[in-house]
């Protein structure tokens, strides 16, 4: 076998005995009630835990999500995503050298997704159009027996939290020159019965805008 | 006892070359004579000579490359014929190796050893020497002075007697240690291991270190050096019988559950998984089916009765489109009763390669293998690696190289490239532009022909 391990950093501020303690806790619980690692922007708001599906409807939104796993030294994969962008990923801090794609898995899709979530911790997927009740059920119960997470940028039945874009705005462009420099969005998480959260997050980079800024964007939009 | 096949590189490089035994053989190193056989030595040919000059007192001689490895491997059969006489044999190099003397069972020791001579030149290895002693050291030794396929025994207690008289140099083949250490002790006068022997134990400790005190505490026959015995491959099958045989699917998978458990427990007590199993399914004492199960991870209990389940189920219905006409309670029958089923492992790994890491996540095998079998489903170049390039448009910045192989023809990316498009890197690159959405108006081109940042 290969030496070559990952190694998740601890937390210096805390007690090294402990931290491992919990780690040797949460491998002795079904591997479901393991929490995965979360970049620190979306940590409060949706913290990844392992057997879980969440939804997105974006594209920058699953690798925001994937980043803190993959920044953490897990694997992931994406399955489906034909347009990846691999400067973006890089950005963001996914590691590319532990990065798995299958751009176009046809129609083995669900054998495909269901391979990766196997052998990796977080696996993207881009359902096709439909994808019924019961197929969803199938992924699930194998990620119930893995520690891994689902992120589907789609529909799907099921899912422990939505995200989405509510609205999203650019700036750097004037009225015929300039360039792309930022991009600012409010991300709304949807889960269960509970009351949406919000963000706002602003790329390159997935960081938090405090609400002082939010107003600013506001007027930005409205002159603009 | 130790077995010693004296020159065993020349032996195996000869072998291996197919040349005659009889004539002047060495094994060079980095130009130096490594090893040479008895004909070679009898023209001159000495250890640490260069090739030139070996050459030069033997024209004859028949160069042979050094390579540990094929040593080591054609000993492996030495091993085997030992091992067949009595198990946990001890290789402590290709051409030496040590086993407990079975005195006891051929009635005495020298019977023992004309036994294990007999074994290994029937086996074809022609030049065995056998020493048996109290200790290793001295069983080695007394291998090296008895004559081809002949023995030593150094009675018991014996030992520190028969060491007295050997002369020093016999430390040369201990290594380059032991070649310095002759050097030293003939400089200082002392010509055999007894005189060694006689002096006081801390002096020597001073004066030569521990290698001189471990060679003075051998030649007093003190240090009772034990060998690891290697262990035979354990017998990792388990097999259930079944009387009277069955012919349900149903009942032969519910029977097997507990042999799968002891299957797994046993691999388990060796710290090993099972990834691949051949199953096997006697009736009317031949195997009727047999088939190996691979799996991504390793198997669990219930995956083996799992696989058990699957493999009779489908060599029961073999029969196609009959099959299926046939009446629902007929289908879980097999062919014929089946009165035994075996579970052999055919690939183990240490469980350590499976478990979660204490310290990180899963190991990088686990990955590969995992994507191999992806590769297996919907093709190799279908699962890809992102990689970074240089260029200009997003989509010549980044290149997806197929998994497995090396990227190559890479553009640098430490490069000014003038002329990139600025901005933040687009989250979605396209391969080829999709179509446009945009509405067309005059003097613009479709949205569509640029790659679009952002998402959507």
């Amino acid at each position: 076998m290969s030496s070559a391990r990952s190694i998740t950093a601890l937390d210096p501020g805390r007690s090294v005995v402990e931290q491992l303690r919990e780690r040797v806790a949460a491998m002795e619980r079904r591997p479901a009630a393991q929490p995965v690692a979360t970049l620190p922007v979306l940590a409060d708001l949706v913290p990844l835990q392992a057997g879980s599906t969440y939804a997105v409807d974006s594209a920058s939104l699953a690798l925001a999500l994937v980043a803190g796993a993959s920044r953490a030294g897990e694997w992931v994969g994406f399955a489906g995503c034909a347009d990846f962008g691999v400067e973006a990923a890089a950005e963001l801090g996914v590691e590319l050298s532990r990065t798995v794609l299958v751009p176009d898995p046809g129609e083995h899709w669900l054998e495909v997704t269901a391979a990766l979530v196997d052998v990796l911790r977080v696996v993207v997927l881009r359902p096709p159009a439909s994808v019924s009740e019961r197929t969803a059920g199938l992924l699930e119960s194998r990620l119930r027996t893995r520690s891994s997470v689902l992120v589907v940028q789609g529909d799907w039945p099921r899912a422990e939290a939505r995200l989405s874009v509510e609205r999203s705005v650019w700036t750097g462009l004037a009225s015929g020159t300039g360039q792309l420099e930022e991009r600012r969005a409010r991300v709304v998480v949807r889960r269960g019965a509970r009351a949406p959260q919000h963000a706002d997050l602003a790329w390159p980079g997935a960081a938090r805008i405090e609400a002082r800024e939010v107003e600013r964007v506001r007027e930005i939009r409205a002159s603009g | 006892m130790v077995v010693w096949c004296p020159d065993w590189s020349v032996v195996a490089a000869l072998e291996e070359a197919e040349g005659s035994l009889r004539s002047p053989a060495a094994v060079l190193h980095a130009n130096l004579v490594e090893v040479c056989n008895g004909p070679a030595r009898a023209e001159g040919v000495r250890r640490g000579q260069r090739r030139r000059d070996a050459q030069a007192r033997c024209p004859e001689l028949v160069l042979l490359p050094a390579n540990p490895d094929r040593d080591a491997r054609a000993f492996e059969r030495v091993l085997g014929i030992i091992e067949d006489l009595r198990p946990g044999v001890a290789a402590l190099r290709p051409g030496l190796l040590a086993v407990r003397a079975p005195g006891s069972w051929y009635g005495t020791e020298t019977a023992a050893a004309a036994t294990a001579c007999q074994a290994l030149v029937d086996g074809g290895v022609w030049d065995v020497r056998v020493g048996i002693a109290d200790d290793l050291f001295t069983a080695e030794q007394a291998a090296r002075t008895a004559e081809v396929q002949s023995w030593v025994v150094v009675d018991e207690g014996g030992s520190p007697a028969f060491l007295r008289r050997l002369p020093v140099h016999v430390l040369q083949d201990d290594g380059p240690r032991g070649r310095e250490l002759v050097g030293l002790l003939q400089r200082l006068g002392l010509r055999t291991l007894g005189d060694l022997a006689d002096l006081p134990g801390d002096a020597v400790e001073h004066r030569l270190g521990t290698y001189g005190a471990s060679v003075r505490r051998r030649a007093r026959g003190e240090e009772r050096a034990l060998f690891a015995a290697r262990t035979p491959p354990p017998e990792l099958d388990a097999d259930v019988v079944f009387e009277p045989p069955l012919d349900s699917v149903e009942a032969i998978t519910f029977s097997s559950r507990t042999t799968a458990e002891r299957f797994v427990t046993q691999l388990a007590h060796h710290q090993l998984v099972a990834t691949g199993v051949r199953v096997e399914a006697e009736a009317d004492g031949v195997v009727c089916s047999s088939r190996t199960w691979l799996h991504p991870r390793h198997f669990s209990a219930r995956d083996l009765v799992d696989r058990v389940h699957w493999q009779l189920q489908s060599a029961g219905s073999t029969s196609g489109a009959a099959s299926a006409l046939r009446a629902r309670k007929e289908t879980g029958a097999v062919r014929a009763p089946i009165e035994r089923v075996r579970f052999v492992p055919e690939v183990v790994e240490p469980a350590a390669a499976h478990g979660e890491a204490l310290w990180g996540s899963a190991s990088d095998d686990l990955v590969e293998r995992g994507v191999a079998r992806v590769q297996g489903m919907v093709g190799f170049d279908a699962v890809r690696r992102p990689v970074l390039q240089g260029g200009r448009s997003p989509a010549a910045r980044q290149a997806l190289v197929p998994w497995g192989e090396r990227a190559v023809d890479l553009r640098p990316v430490d490069r000014p490239w003038p002329g990139r498009v600025p901005g933040p890197a687009p989250v979605r690159v396209f391969a080829a532009p999709p179509p446009g959405r945009g509405r067309r108006r005059r003097g613009t081109r479709g949205a569509g022909h640029r790659p679009r940042c952002g998402d959507g």
